[in-house]
């Protein structure tokens, strides 16, 4: 019962500042909106009884791809004048948003979802030490976890790089 | 487990109500008549927030800034996969510690590039 109402308050919440996001002019305010969005998904995960995913995204998305984001936008434009209009593209994106919800509400409306009967774990975070880097856990996916963020911490000077010489 | 994040939750709307009553309860003891409306220079002023800015207070940050963002991101990506080998660190024993320290090694591959291509020299 409760859980039904965090879930539908964190959903809402969620929803709300999607919608911001895309309607707001001032596209600093767009970045303060998905800060929200991102917290409202954070409590959906521990609604899931994810409660380290929930973590992680706080830690992450709200600690620092929204960081991220707020410097880019003070970088490169001039934040007072609100967000550039993509006038021309309004429609194509308006259909091709309404055809992707639809793809998805069908998707999630008519799979046969699979509810396992075991309790959820409570809290996930050391049994998933164990799955990460434990003996009979998945240690060779984790090092290749590394190299992936090797590969972005490589790709994001190259890309980031000013070309001086 | 969840209860504990209802007192979260609790915590949020509590925040909430006391930052939206903040703003509320001038406006409504001034539309009561009780606050009267006296505008003026000083009372209009900033007060405690700093300096007042000269020029633009929008300003551009510098580029670099921007590297800092990028590398601190990685490391929080890192810091997520460290976070539950060291909470069972006695458990999971040489072989996470291993494990870790690979991780580790491979992750500081990328910060050693960042040093040899300048990228977090501040010019």
């Amino acid at each position: 019962m409760g859980l039904a109402a965090a879930f539908w308050v964190m959903a809402v919440f969620a929803v709300a500042a999607a919608l911001l996001v895309v309607s707001l002019r001032n596209i600093f305010r767009t970045a303060l909106a998905l800060i929200v969005c991102f917290i409202a998904v954070a409590g959906l995960y521990i609604t899931l009884s994810a409660d380290f995913l929930a973590a992680a995204q706080i830690l992450v998305y709200v600690g620092a791809i929204s960081v991220l984001i707020i410097l880019a936008i003070m970088m490169t434009r001039e934040v007072r004048q609100g967000n550039p209009a993509n006038r021309p593209l309004k429609l194509p994106v308006l259909a091709v948003a309404v055809v992707l919800l639809g793809l998805l509400v069908y998707v999630v409306v008519a799979s046969p979802w699979q509810v396992s009967g075991t309790p959820p774990l409570a809290p996930t975070t050391g049994p998933l030490s164990r799955l990460l880097f434990g003996s009979q856990g998945y240690v060779l996916a984790t090092e290749i976890c590394a190299v992936l963020i090797l590969a972005a911490i490589l790709g994001a000077i190259v890309l980031a790089k000013e070309k001086e010489e | 487990m969840l209860a504990g994040y209802g007192l979260i939750g609790l915590f949020f709307i509590a925040v909430l109500i006391f930052s939206l009553a903040l703003v509320v309860i001038p406006v409504v003891l001034r539309y009561l008549g009780i606050v009267p409306a006296r505008p003026g220079g000083v009372k209009q002023s900033v007060f405690e927030c700093g300096m007042e800015t000269i020029g633009r207070t929008w300003v551009q940050f510098n580029f670099r800034y921007y590297y800092y963002a990028l590398v601190f991101l990685a490391l929080d990506v890192l810091f997520i996969f460290l976070y539950p080998w060291a909470m069972k660190l006695r458990e999971l024993g040489a072989y996470g510690l291993t494990a870790a320290f690979i991780l580790v090694l491979i992750v500081i591959i990328g910060y050693v590039y960042a040093w040899k291509k300048k990228a977090l020299e501040w010019k």
